[in-house]
């Protein structure tokens, strides 16, 4: 499913860890963020060194790979998946090239839309490195969406349009992921940037409530991209030992306060903006 | 090396987007004031090379060992260094060049400690703040270094994840960079991550075989038939390799750590070594495409050695190119050859190296017949800060050289490993 599809209201993009802490309950969980109103879903294939990753999800990517997740079962995990929302692949460089017998992306981007992953954000492969996949992903109908940093200007900016597609991923903070309580003043400037651009821009990195969703929309962000907030739910069921069914319905519950204040955020904005 | 930092296949720039504009912003530092000398950048970095560093460091012809293998061996003292290893060059002409750029705040990984003290040195000696990221398991290995750099004002901040070594403390200072890039330089221990860094660190290392193959032809009137260094990322090997790589007679080993086994524990996710350029094959790892210890899905392996300073799962993407082109051996030897390289080098010839550069001795040990007339060593570091860990391990072990532990039972009852 084309990931711009999930943007025709402001998006909701909640990311977890797949495989943490277990592929079943893994399975329920992100079934919960699609009950709770998610528009599109960032499933992250764990990899050992993720340099873009703040402790939150560090510990989720550590406990999904002591439980055996790996790129083979990760694949058969989105091919059971039951929900009907676009699904996007992060991860990072080494796993994408290395898959399959031969090297480079197009392996794992075939078996990728073989299963329905929807595109891809490679938070380790700038557009300088990215023109392999790119074809590889225009060969199959897969989007790459690029992260546009605080600090992507100029040149930057112009390279990364020509390569991007299915959304563009607002970093709203310089640093690693992890979630925060104030709304960055990057996020603004950082959208009047690339507020040209045709594709939908989506902000992540540090949101934690709808509030701060609500904000961010009305800062004129078309949806939100939250991660750790959500795997904070995952890692504290998992330590107190909570039976599966209560925290997917925490993580819906949380899903459904983020996804209103994406809602509301856009009530806010002034007309025709 | 072509102007986008690729050798052959290996190299690139694969970091996140956030750290892109200071990458690009090194690069042309890189070029203006280390290729160009822009202000006068290169004369006041050999300036404080000789003044505050030593240079230039000795090179002497070893004599019992040369009667010991019935060859010429010379040893290039990269030891004498300030600090006590090579990694001077490199920490003092990048902290150098982050004054340059005008940036106020310096961090660094460290595996052994010698990269993080050199550069605590170099950053108290330009009056820069610094902060060393190092794993928990390298902090418990390396104490003297940990107070060394503490005592020159460096922050030091453990890290805990994997296995708490070198990969990790790299993984960890990348981050920080993620936050801080706007006002803080990262300075890699090693020639490798992103360009311009394998480059750049080499260049800054090359002093090494300027004077080595100057050295040679005054000393011995004659170029080496072989010229030996350890390798974990590679930056003395690179260092020691450079101004010799266009002498066709001249053969380059790069020695690396064979751990306890060559072989690997893919369930387990490790390879008790860190024989990266033998045994790993081609990955993207901290920002660089080039030989790494992987399993095959591309997760990296946790990489073993005796040796903190080698016990990394990467290697600089140029040294990787020329071990595929043939103009470099890599070769290695495990943890028990490195240690009675130790003991042997520290006997004969009065020099205590580190156990990194026991490697380089390892494998002359064993391989000597095969190396020409001529032979040059590159003695990376010196071994004080091994002290506590040859101990251990020379205990732990039955080695027919060293001295033995019977005085410390004697002494106290106890030995220095017991009481942890
Ligand atoms: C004395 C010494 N030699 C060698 C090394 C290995 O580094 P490289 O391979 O970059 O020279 C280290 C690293 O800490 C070291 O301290």
């Amino acid at each position: 499913m084309s990931l711009d599809a999930a943007f025709d209201d402001p998006a909701f993009v909640p990311y977890l860890a797949v495989g943490d802490p277990s592929y079943e309950q893994s399975l329920r969980y992100v079934e919960a963020l699609a009950d709770g109103g998610a528009d599109a879903i960032e499933l992250g294939l764990p990899f050992s060194e993720p340099i873009a990753e703040g402790s939150t999800i560090q510990s989720a990517i550590v406990r999904a790979l002591e439980a055996g997740m790996t790129p083979g079962r990760y694949f058969e995990f989105v091919a059971e998946l039951d929900v009907d929302v676009p699904l996007v692949c992060m991860t990072y460089y080494n796993l994408v090239y290395q898959y399959g017998s031969e090297a480079g992306p197009r392996p794992f981007v075939e078996r990728a839309a073989e299963v329905g992953i929807g595109g891809f954000v490679i938070p380790d492969l700038p557009a300088e490195e990215a023109a392999p996949l790119r074809e590889a992903c225009d060969e199959f109908g897969l989007d790459l969406v690029f992260i546009v940093a605080p600090t992507t200007e100029g040149e930057r900016l112009d390279r990364m349009h020509e390569f991007v597609s299915g959304y563009v991923y607002v970093q709203a903070r310089l640093g690693t992921t992890g979630a925060r309580e104030e709304v960055s003043e990057y996020t603004e400037r950082s959208l009047a940037r690339i507020a040209d651009w045709d594709v939908p821009k989506a902000v992540g990195f540090g949101i934690k409530t709808g509030d701060h969703a609500e904000r961010i929309v009305s800062a004129g962000a078309d949806g939100v991209i939250v991660g750790s907030a959500l795997v904070d739910i995952v890692a504290e069921g998992h330590e107190n030992d909570d039976p599966t069914g209560v925290v997917a319905e925490r993580l819906e519950r949380k899903a459904r306060e983020l996804k209103r204040g994406a809602v509301r955020g856009l009530g806010e904005t002034a007309p025709g903006q | 090396m072509s102007t986008d930092g690729s050798f052959g296949e290996y190299g690139g720039q694969y970091v996140p987007e956030a750290l892109m504009p200071a990458i690009e912003e090194l690069s042309d530092a890189y070029e203006r004031y280390v290729l160009e000398n822009e202000d006068g950048f290169r004369d006041e970095l050999s300036e404080r090379l000789t003044d505050f560093g030593g240079r230039p460091t000795p090179l002497g012809r070893a004599d019992q060992l040369s009667e010991r293998y019935d060859r010429e061996v010379y040893l290039k003292r990269e030891d004498l260094l300030h600090g006590g290893a090579h990694k001077l060059n490199n920490a003092l002409g990048q902290v150098l060049l982050a004054k340059y750029m005008g940036k106020e705040r310096i961090i660094a990984e460290t595996g052994a400690g010698q990269h993080g003290t050199a550069t605590a040195m170099a950053a108290a000696h330009l009056n820069m703040p610094c902060e060393i990221y190092m794993g928990e398991t390298d902090i418990a290995r390396q104490r003297p270094n940990v107070f060394r750099m503490r005592t020159n004002g460096a922050t030091v901040t453990p890290v805990t994840t994997g296995r708490g070594t070198l990969k990790e403390a790299i993984s960890e200072t990348m981050r920080d960079w993620a936050a801080t890039v706007e006002d803080t330089h990262y300075i890699i221990g090693s020639i490798v991550g992103p360009h311009p860094f394998p480059a750049m660190v080499r260049d800054f290392h090359a002093v090494i075989s300027e004077e080595a193959r100057e050295q040679m032809l005054e000393t011995a009137g004659q170029l080496p038939d072989a010229v030996l260094a350890c390798a974990g990322g590679g930056s003395n090997t690179m260092g020691m390799f450079q101004q010799f790589r266009d002498d066709d007679g001249v053969e380059l080993y790069a020695v690396e750590a064979g751990g306890s086994s060559l072989s690997v524990d893919e369930d387990a996710g490790v390879a008790p070594n860190s024989a990266t350029l033998s045994t790993g094959d081609e990955g993207v790892l901290h920002g660089a495409r080039t030989k790494v210890l992987q399993d095959g899905d591309g997760q990296i392996m946790e990489s073993h050695s005796v040796s903190a300073g080698l016990d990394y799962a990467g290697v600089g993407p140029e040294l990787a190119e020329m071990v595929d082109r043939g103009r470099v051996q890599a070769v290695n030897v495990d943890d028990d050859a490195a240690l009675a390289a130790f003991h042997r080098l520290a006997r004969e010839e009065g020099v205590i190296p580190a156990l990194e550069t026991a490697h380089a001795f390892g494998y002359l040990e064993q391989h000597h017949d095969e190396l020409g007339e001529v032979v040059v060593l590159n003695v990376s570091g010196r071994g004080d800060k091994d002290l506590e860990t040859v101990i251990e391990e020379t205990q732990s072990r039955d080695l027919d050289v060293g001295p033995t532990m019977d005085l410390f039972r004697d002494l106290g009852g106890h030995t220095a490993g017991e009481d942890r």
